[in-house]
């Protein structure tokens, strides 16, 4: 379906010559929900992402919950947009094929000063509009969670808090905006730019120059560093904070039915347990300040303590083995809030700081956005129908495909991945651009054994499909 | 074909199979039991196994020594896969690839996928032996980055026999385990050349002499030295490495890193469903005769624990194969039973069986226990009022001990027995 001669730099010769109404830089939630928006409001859009698939920075790893907002600051920008995204999710999620799971969410009180900050908690919520969210007595908590240990005092029940897929759903966005129109260049990374009161001509390293009247700066972790490129300023900063997660064997998501929150406190935020749409258990996640924005390592202490944490609260994951660990980068700044930026004579709007609500914000946030540059830029009429993907079912409460006779084989068997499905992200409208994106789009080697089965028949089907491919160029007759 | 398929029309009609026996996994534990089944009369004997090709994990290690025991020669990996895969058939068993056991049900219901639709296995009984895997990275807790290159010498070992693959060529090996001098055997026919092999300890956990075959390969061996952390960025660049003695830490370059060993039974279809797992072997528990939690059920091979030979699954699926045999033809009511538990602790890892059942004489004739840690004192076997069996043991970690069950006298009153280390 992405049938057009593709340049070195990935972004097709047609792309190339034309005027687009609006950039959106950067591939993440924030940008794919961008592009979708700005197209289905009949702009003409090119979504620019430096590496080699979309989702490779910051939107990689989050904990994937559809947040309600109750806890999000009162009158706040964050707090309309999550709202707003969250209705937008329930209400085209179907229309896509994305999966839900209504989970809902108890924050769970471990001790009496806890205890004593729930009332204000509910308080909170309701003043955010989030109605149901209900102080529940510990009988209760237990009944509905009975493998919870016995020392939780209490808890506030949060109904409408779900579970999400964090990466079919931007997937979603973007194939959308492709299907109607968008353009997307990978390994394009926005190195400079010339704007002449006009139109904004975009350069990479490589040079192709690309042209839009508008830019909307999605970059996430490299949002300040890309005004401060164009611009030749940024009124923020961006201090990456790693968040490190600990996956647990499908086994433990029987433990748990909803999501479990900390109490926040001044000094921590604390770490969440939930089951993911996968059918794991998910713990995460730490929040640690670095300086690197491109890499997030894991540390074996720090997963020892989340783990540590975890068995605290629910004591039978004692005896649940971890299938993966991974880690993060919320694209943090220095304060709290979004940072929504407009440069209204330099056709600029800065979508910054999206820390860690992203996921669930994003839908509104686009919305937020189109109206701001609505306002700047003469709009061009609406399509005249709106073309919607089906997305691939991989949630472990969806049908999936090796359900379906006529699968060929299964490629990766915790994770039951079949080799249609592997076929068919690669022949989909955003195919995967490097390894991380066919787990991310198929779930193979994402299971417990962490590829000691499938790595074999993976490296094959993939061989020469990527720039680091699962096999290197040697063999026995190696010339010595 | 010796045996005949009947139930095939109610495949057919109602993608249900009514076998005698049903086993998962095609590898040398199923593959035995599958065989003795057959030569002992039982007309249904079905082995499920998810591969494309049966043999299981001996189909990708390319090197000899395997069914000297069996086979009466000296076989690579994949021709020992072979002949089990041909004495099965020819003993009539019906081996089903491209069948993924997906649940187990109570009484001995298997939900199957297959690639022409979905199937459920009604067995009289069913066998597990879906055997083992190594410990990857992400679940030992390793620090450090998450690039391309990172392996277990499973994958390696899989990359290469089966598909003429290799994910790195200059590796660090972690551990020294058997099996990591087997990835240092297939790093050399692959023309991969290992930068180093690290181990924590002060002795390699192989037996001796496999260090010299590291040392004839060039590769060097690293004691007292611990993985601190993975460096690199989209690939492995190299690894960091402390000196358990003096702290030091410092760097290898590498551009890729083999996990090897830490076994861990494949036993995620136990966890799913019913079956009780073990926590201290990590398999599932079993009575002397193999039999699960489930009457229904029993288990074979290394998907009891870590981890034994090949030659060992085999000869463990030929024994419950045959107990199989044996319950089939008495139709015992094993659940009434009088059960001894047995339990132990540290530094012994593990016991298996965990249960005796009293009515059944027959059985395994040990108990198999394993250390996590080197250990110099005695073994001893006791009830709650007295000393069954005591042994002097100077062992290290991971090594076959094997307990005379002949040997406890008569147990017959007992309800529980407990296994210890005095030092």
């Amino acid at each position: 379906m992405s049938s057009d001669v593709k340049t070195e730099n990935g972004c097709s010769k047609s792309t190339m010559q034309d005027v687009f109404d609006v950039a959106v830089i950067g591939g993440g939630v924030i940008g794919c929900a961008m592009a979708r928006r700005f197209v289905l409001e009949g702009a003409r859009v090119v979504l620019l992402e430096k590496g080699e698939d979309i989702l490779a920075g910051a939107s990689k790893a989050n904990s994937a919950i559809l947040h309600t907002g109750f806890d999000a600051p009162l009158g706040s920008l964050e707090l309309d947009c999550m709202q707003a995204g969250y209705r937008e999710y329930l209400q085209i999620s179907e229309a896509f094929d994305l999966p839900i799971l209504k989970t809902s969410a108890h924050v769970v009180a471990w001790n009496e000063e806890q205890l004593a900050r729930l009332p204000a908690i509910e308080q909170h919520a309701h003043q955010n509009n989030v109605d149901n969210v209900k102080i529940i007595g510990v009988e209760e908590l237990l009944k509905r969670e009975p493998n919870l240990s016995r020392s939780a005092l209490g808890a506030v029940s949060i109904p409408g808090e779900f579970v999400i897929d964090p990466w079919s759903s931007p997937l979603a966005y973007l194939t959308q905006a492709v299907l109607n129109g968008a353009q997307v260049c990978f390994n394009y990374a926005v190195a400079s730019g010339q704007f002449d009161g006009e139109t904004w001509r975009l350069k990479s390293e490589a040079a192709q120059q690309i042209s839009a009247k508008y830019v909307i700066n999605c970059a996430g972790l490299y949002g300040d560093q890309l005004d401060e490129a164009l611009l030749g300023h940024t009124e923020f900063v961006i201090k990456p904070r790693k968040g490190q997660f600990v996956v647990y064997d499908k086994a433990a998501s029987a433990l748990l039915k909803s999501i479990i929150l900390p109490v926040p406190t001044q000094r921590t935020k604390g770490v969440v347990l939930t089951r993911t749409i996968f059918g794991n258990l998910l713990l995460g996640p730490t929040a640690e300040e670095q300086d690197e924005r491109e890499w997030a390592s894991v540390s074996h202490n720090e997963l020892e303590s989340l783990k540590a944490q975890a068995e605290v609260m629910l004591p039978a994951l004692k005896e649940m083995p971890v299938t993966a660990t991974y880690a993060g980068l919320r694209p943090a700044t220095e304060c709290k809030e979004y940072r929504i930026f407009e440069y209204q004579d330099k056709h600029w709007i800065t979508v910054g700081g999206i820390r860690s609500t992203g996921l669930t914000a994003s839908l509104g946030l686009a919305a937020h956005v189109f109206k701001r540059y609505a306002n700047m830029a003469t709009r061009q009429p609406l399509l005249a129908s709106i073309v919607t993907p089906k997305m691939p079912h991989l949630a472990e409460y969806a049908q999936r495909d090796w359900m379906q006779t006529g699968y060929e084989e299964i490629v990766c068997h915790c994770e039951m991945v079949t080799k249609r499905e592997i076929d068919q992200a690669f022949c989909s409208v955003i195919p995967p651009g490097d390894l991380s994106g066919l787990k991310r789009r198929t779930r193979a080697m994402m299971g417990r054994c962490q590829a000691f089965y499938c790595s074999a028949r993976l490296a094959e089907l993939t061989k020469g499909r990527f720039t680091n491919d699962l096999s290197v160029g040697v063999s026995g007759s190696d010339n010595e | 074909m010796i045996c005949q398929w009947v139930y095939r029309v109610a495949i057919m009609n109602n993608n249900v199979m009514e076998v005698d026996v049903a086993i998962i996994g095609a590898g040398p534990a199923g593959l035995a039991a599958a065989t003795v089944l057959r030569q002992r009369g039982v007309q249904r004997v079905v082995v499920l196994d998810r591969e494309e090709q049966g043999g299981g994990v001996p189909r990708h290690c390319g090197h000899p020594p395997f069914g000297m025991r069996e086979f009466y020669r000296v076989l690579t990996g994949p021709q020992y896969a072979t002949r089990l895969v041909a004495k099965a058939l020819e003993a009539g068993v019906k081996l089903l690839q491209r069948h993924s056991v997906t649940a187990l049900l109570e009484g001995g219901e298997l939900e199957v996928a297959t690639p022409n639709g979905l199937l459920n296995v009604v067995a009289k009984r069913v066998l597990i032996a879906t055997g083992i895997r190594e410990t990857p990275r992400s679940a030992r807790l390793i620090s450090g980055a998450r690039p391309l290159g990172i392996t277990t010498t499973g994958a390696f070992q899989s990359m290469f026999y089966l598909k003429g693959l290799v994910p790195c060529t200059r590796p660090v090996i972690i551990g020294t385990e058997l099996v990591a001098f087997s990835a240092v055997l297939t790093a050399a026919s692959a023309g991969v050349k290992p930068v180093a092999m690290i181990e924590a300890n002060s002795r390699i956990s192989a037996r001796h002499p496999c260090e010299l075959l590291a040392h004839f390969r060039g590769v060097p061996l690293l004691l007292n030295t611990e993985l601190e952390s993975i460096l690199g960025g989209a690939k492995v660049e190299g690894v960091s490495v402390k000196n358990t003695h003096t702290g030091e830490s410092r760097s290898i370059d590498c551009d890729g890193v083999i996990f090897s060993g830490q076994f861990t039974p494949e036993v995620a279809l136990g966890r799913m469903s019913h079956l009780r797992v073990d926590s201290a072997s990590g398999g599932l528990q079993i009575d002397q005769v193999g039999r699960c939690s489930d009457p229904a059920y029993f288990a074979a091979g290394n998907v009891l624990r870590a981890v034994e030979t090949a030659g060992w699954s085999y000869r463990e699926g030929c024994s419950v194969g045959g107990w199989i045999a044996d319950d089939l033809a008495f139709k015992s009511p094993v659940s009434v039973d009088r059960e001894v538990v047995i339990s132990c602790d540290d530094p012994i890892k593990f016991v298996v069986p965990q249960r005796i059942k009293l009515r059944q004489l027959k059985g395994f004739k040990h108990l198999q226990v394993r250390m996590n840690r080197a250990v110099h004192g005695e073994l001893v076997v006791a009830s709650d009022t007295e000393v069954l069996w005591r042994k002097k043991l100077s062992t290290l970690p991971e090594r076959r001990i094997l307990i005379p069950v002949g040997k406890l006298g008569d147990i017959s009153a007992l309800t529980s027995l407990r296994i210890t280390v005095r030092e």
